[in-house]
């Protein structure tokens, strides 16, 4: 009944007419759907933390974990994972100058710069494969798994000497009692790491998974939204709203990678 | 169906607002580009520099911040949307990942105390 009254102005009571603070429906629907997705992502990041904290002297250091780049030999610690930073920011620039081409109605600019978003997802998720693929396969020495399940890293390549995980360094006789204990182990899966905890590992695949379904569904969402811009849809509708829509998704999807590449490899 | 709701609030703008919308985008471009690039270098060279850790972890998580302010600020363009609006979206989501940043953080060292380090 208070619904009806004449007394609420419902103008005045949301700051908008049909939709409450002048936000459309869909997008409104969408930033709620990007609160409850971040609050995912923070309770990955977060248990991450919590993991790290907890197990903070041995804790596998990603500088030492991702130095591999394509076509070079040697170490090269973060450069990779800042390729796929700046890539990511670049599509975020494509995806926001195609929704400012929709909003002048300029279909050849929307058409031109979403192209542009498809190409940079694809590219991103294409380099965060690789990334898993060196990954999963590890060192060419390996690391040795002690009778107690804990990673020690070999010191030389005769593989006689052992660096514990307690940071004692073992040899002699007392390294070959352990390494005739334990297994040698290559790369990475859920069970196994060689570069330490394997919770480091299970971290990385969730976490870096999560976001890579992420990107992937963003590319798939963009394809379509791309595919009706071109079949003229939203010209004929009269407004590029749905582009500003799956923009607020792809942007999301870069701001989660900005605290990844924080938490996972810069910290 | 010619009835559409979302045309009373979907955004259009004239070639001139276009060109300030574009500078002000790619600026936006520049500084996130800037940032990362301190991050990356930072994360090469402080050991040579001497810096101490703590500092550099710091540094790190306010330029994170800085960064994820502007991509939703002007990139996901929540800065020019109702006052209420921002609130709404925003201060649920901070109250309650502060709050839990805290609690398993202070947790966490708590186990890792009494639990050593293995």
């Amino acid at each position: 009944m208070a619904g009806h009254s004449p007394m609420v102005d419902t103008k005045k009571l949301w700051g908008g007419g049909f939709s409450p603070f002048n936000v459309s429906y869909g997008k409104m629907m969408m930033w709620f759907f990007l609160v409850s997705d971040a609050f995912s992502f923070s309770a990955l990041l977060i248990s991450y933390g919590f993991m790290r904290h907890r197990f903070e002297e041995t804790w596998p250091v990603a500088e030492d974990v991702f130095t591999h780049f394509p076509f070079l030999h040697g170490d090269h610690p973060l450069l990779y994972v800042a390729l796929m930073t700046f890539i990511l920011i670049m599509s975020s620039v494509t995806m926001v100058l195609a929704v400012e081409s929709g909003q002048r109605m300029n279909r050849k600019g929307v058409i031109k710069w979403m192209a542009w978003t498809i190409v940079g997802g694809l590219i991103f998720v294409g380099s965060q494969a690789w990334e898993w693929y060196h990954f999963i396969h590890g060192t060419e020495l390996g690391a040795l798994q002690l009778a107690d399940g804990t990673i020690a890293q070999w010191l030389s390549d005769a593989k006689n000497s052992l660096l514990l995980p307690t940071g004692i360094e073992v040899t002699g006789a007392e390294a070959a009692a352990l390494i005739a204990q334990g297994t040698e182990v290559y790369g990475a899966n859920l069970t196994v790491n060689e570069y330490g905890l394997p919770l480091f590992a299970d971290f990385f695949f969730f976490i870096t998974g999560f976001h890579g379904t992420h990107v992937f569904s963003g590319v798939v969402i963009n394809f379509i939204i791309f595919v009706n811009v071109l079949k003229g849809t939203y010209e004929k509708r009269g407004h590029y709203e749905m582009v500003e829509k799956v923009g607020l998704y792809w942007h999301f999807v870069d701001l989660v990678w900005v605290f990844v590449f924080t938490f996972f490899y810069l910290v | 169906m010619d009835f559409d709701r979302t045309a009373e609030y979907a955004a259009h703008h004239s070639e001139e607002d276009g060109k300030k919308m574009r500078k002000t985008i790619w600026v936006i471009f520049w500084v996130l580009l800037a940032v990362t690039a301190v991050e990356v270098s930072l994360g090469l060279a402080w050991k040579d520099l001497g810096l101490a850790w703590q500092f550099v972890k710091w540094t790190f998580i306010i330029l994170t911040l800085v960064k994820a302010y502007y991509i939703v600020a002007y990139y996901m363009h929540l800065k020019h949307e109702f006052k209420n609006f921002i609130y709404v979206v925003s201060l649920p989501y901070i109250v309650l990942v502060v709050y839990l940043i805290i609690l398993m953080l202070n947790e966490a060292v708590f186990v890792h105390d009494t639990h050593g380090i293995m």
